[in-house]
């Protein structure tokens, strides 16, 4: 495997419900990078990050993470992705300190090791006076933290993030992205969805927009200003333009 | 059509909604499958009737008169059947206590809230009628067409035994949340529900095995020592028993007392639901407990550490626990006989064998729910790089441990006494929690561990082959501990039972 090799490859990836929700998608995602996946509501954008996270399996199509077939081999390739959804995956009558151990445990990362990080984590997310706490009753912004915590505890080099910031006040969804940047600067590779706009305008740095499940656009928000033919707007004008024409083409 | 926010609307759309998801549990949400549904009912049905034919036939033709002996029988029954429907019912009030559902679209409308709740109290007064009469009716039916018409009164005391319980249900459970709040009511009051179902038959059980020596609840009700200190049969004490067999003034005063009593419940606490509704949804049950700090991560394999996890969860949540104790008390009249007979009178403690056995398979097919279905963090399972073999085999190991350390003790001291019906109990206790494993395994749905009480609606079909194959394992268990070839039957239709459950089980999408 060389550092060109794509942090996630998908090709011909197609799942179907009662309609198609993911049509012959192809996909790129470099190493290092933080990719935005955008898209209107029943886009595929969730049936195709839990495919990639190995949640479902797609009818056709195929899955590499950093050059690993995740359909042929899937527990190799969950060994180096986490996934967090905008539901916290999280055990209400276990503490956060309790719930990374049992997260590293899952992960068969050394108990030592695991520690370190998880108490380091903790810290980071302000969740130092709560550790020891079980997480019942906790508000959605300190669940969506341990769940966080949680995805960062085995060290992933991908983190696919599904509307992380769903119903968190300012101070948590400042603290997720100051999290998930330091990771990008740290070498990982992110890939989040998310309907807040400007987070993805700030924070990515290629986006992905995806309709009726096949990719319509894709590149730096430059690039898709281009494409859009609209210089100088908002990564919400552009988004709403490339869907329109879409829905028109349709 | 009536007026909206009227009682008679609100009763419209309750009576719409339950029928819509009862309709949904039978068929398994799939269109197409009433007639099936239909035909299997009648099928239950009819042979729940035959069955009760059988057992009451004997009494029938022996002549069924009303004196002391009787009406001591059927008033014990009757208030046993009336300790379950009182159960039952405070954990419908429980439930509607707690519940979220619709109540924050009723409560925040301009609708009287009184009008919901009486609606609301009505209908648990209601489904624990149905539910005794679909349980008793059979019996009911099978005396009418052998003892005479008369019989058919018993409706009517089941009528005002639901609307009792209901009665005495809300008025409990109102006086436990003034008393204790809205934080502790919840567990305490589903634990006082479970506690007032098992603590009759219990009670009863173990006064007739320190008396007789027998399991028999019968053996105790219709004793002399007990016939002699009852009441005469003029005494008010037996009216809902003459009301059953056909006294029309009895029938008339007992429903009149049963429907009274929950009218005036209505009267008195509908209003002040509402009150109560508001204060539990601003309690997070059992928030922020601190735990024991730990200062060090334990090593652990990954089995080790999702064995572990269940271990913890299942330890921490109180209501499971109080259900698990609750199974472990219905062990208590079994544990009584084997102390009472212990060094004499083996052949007693042959009821050991599937009494055991029934309730391992019970408590495993709980406890398997619990671990397979009621994952509350089933993403964060699945996208860890473990195969599913191993995740599946972690959490029936973390189960079937919970069961041999809860059977332990009783087997051990079944070994001591007689190790043969021990180790007929061990094989029992093994194929019924495997087999309820293993069921529940094959109809899991994800679901909210919360939803532990409602497990049984999730799939019928998974409950009542768990039931069946508990069951069936007791009776091969009991008849091979006996020494009975009679045991392959039951043996082998427990086989076919679990062969059906895989036939029928849902297949996965993946």
């Amino acid at each position: 495997m060389t550092t060109t090799t794509p942090a996630l490859l998908l090709k011909g990836l197609t799942k179907t419900f009662d309609r198609p929700a993911v049509d012959g998608l192809d996909l790129t995602v470099r190493a290092g990078e933080f990719y935005g996946l955008l898209g209107p509501n029943g886009a595929g954008k969730t049936t195709t990050l839990r495919i990639v996270a190995g949640l479902l399996r797609p009818d056709a199509g195929s899955v590499s993470v950093f050059g690993t077939d995740a359909l042929a081999d899937p527990v190799a390739a969950k060994r180096v992705v986490a996934w967090v959804s905008d539901e916290p995956m999280i055990y209400d009558r276990l503490s956060p300190f309790e719930y990374l151990e049992f997260v590293a445990g899952l992960w068969n990362i050394d108990a030592a090791a695991a520690e370190t990080k998880a108490r380091h984590l903790i810290d980071w997310l302000g969740l130092g006076p709560h550790a020891h706490e079980r997480c019942q009753g906790f508000s959605k912004g300190m669940r969506q933290k341990v769940a966080l915590a949680g995805a960062l505890v085995h060290d992933p080099r991908l983190i696919i993030l599904d509307e992380p910031l769903t119903g968190l006040d300012a101070g948590s969804a400042r603290q997720v992205k100051d999290v998930l940047a330091e990771r990008v600067r740290a070498g990982g590779t992110v890939i989040m969805t998310t309907h807040i706009l400007e987070v993805a305008e700030r924070m990515a740095e290629r986006i992905g927009v995806i309709a009726d499940g096949r990719l319509i656009a894709e590149g730096t928000l430059e690039e898709l200003r281009r494409e859009a033919g609209r210089d100088g707007t908002s990564l919400e004008d552009v988004f709403l333009d490339l869907v329109a024409a879409r829905s028109a083409a349709a | 059509m009536s007026q909206p926010a009227t009682i008679a609307w609100f009763a419209r759309h309750e009576i719409g909604l339950v029928w819509r998801d009862w309709l949904a549990m039978v068929t398994a949400g799939k269109r197409g499958r009433e007639p099936l549904v239909l035909l299997v009912v009648l099928v239950l049905l009819g042979g729940v009737q035959l069955l009760a034919y059988y057992m009451v036939r004997p009494f029938a033709e022996a002549g069924i008169a009303p004196d002391k002996t009787t009406l001591a029988v059927v008033t014990g029954s009757a208030f046993l059947s009336w300790t379950l429907m009182l159960s039952q019912a405070m954990e419908s009030v429980t439930r509607a206590f707690y519940a979220r559902a619709d109540l924050d679209l009723i409560l925040s409308s301009p609708a009287s809230a009184r009008r919901v709740f009486a609606v609301r109290i009505g209908a648990i007064a209601l489904s624990t009628t149905l539910l005794a009469m679909l349980l008793a009716g059979p019996f009911v039916n099978a005396l009418a067409a052998m003892d005479g018409a008369r019989w058919l009164a018993a409706y009517g005391v089941l009528a005002a035994m639901g609307a009792l319980a209901a009665a005495v249900a809300v008025a409990a459970t109102v006086a436990l949340f003034r008393s204790l709040g809205p934080k502790r009511t919840r567990l305490i009051a589903q634990i006082v529900a479970a506690v007032v179902g098992a603590a009759f038959v219990i009670g009863v059980q173990a006064a007739a095995i320190l008396s007789y020596g027998s399991y028999s609840r019968l053996a105790l009700l219709s004793s002399d020592g007990f016939i002699d200190a009852v009441p005469d049969v003029s005494s008010a004490v037996w009216w809902p028993a003459q009301a059953a067999m056909g006294d029309l003034p009895a029938l008339a005063v007992v429903m009149a007392v049963g429907l009274g009593l929950l009218l005036l419940v209505i009267a008195v606490f509908s209003a002040g639901f509402g009150d109560h509704v508001i204060a539990a949804s601003g309690v997070a049950f059992d928030t922020g407990r601190q735990q024991r700090q730990r200062h060090a991560f334990r090593r652990a394999s990954t089995g080790q550490a999702l064995r572990r996890k269940e271990w913890v969860l299942i330890r921490r949540d109180p209501w499971l626990v109080s259900q698990t104790l609750m199974q472990i008390l219905y062990l208590l009249p079994p544990a009584l006989l084997l102390w009472r007979n212990y060094g004499d009178d083996v052949g007693a403690l042959l009821i050991l064998v599937p009494v055991l056995v029934m309730a391992s398979g019970q408590l495993a097919g709980g406890l398997a729910w619990l671990a397979v279905s009621g994952e509350d963090a089933p993403d964060l399972v699945a996208t860890a790089p473990i195969a599913p073999g191993a995740v599946l085999r972690a959490k029936v190991e973390a189960v079937l441990g919970a069961i041999a350390i809860i059977a332990a003790p009783l087997v051990l001291a079944l070994g001591i006494v007689q190790p043969g019906l021990a180790l007929w109990a061990v094989a029992g206790i093994a194929a019924a929690a495997v087999s309820a494993t293993t069921i529940q395994i094959w109809f899991r749905a994800q679901a909210k561990r919360s939803n532990f009480r409602r497990r049984q609606t999730s799939s019928r079909v998974a409950t009542l082959a768990e039931a069946f194959s508990s069951i069936l394992w007791a009776g091969a268990a009991g008849f091979a501990a006996a020494g009975s070839w009679l045991a392959v039957g039951p043996a082998l239709l427990a086989l076919l039972v679990i062969g059906v459950a895989w036939a029928i089980r849902p297949r996965a999408d993946q």
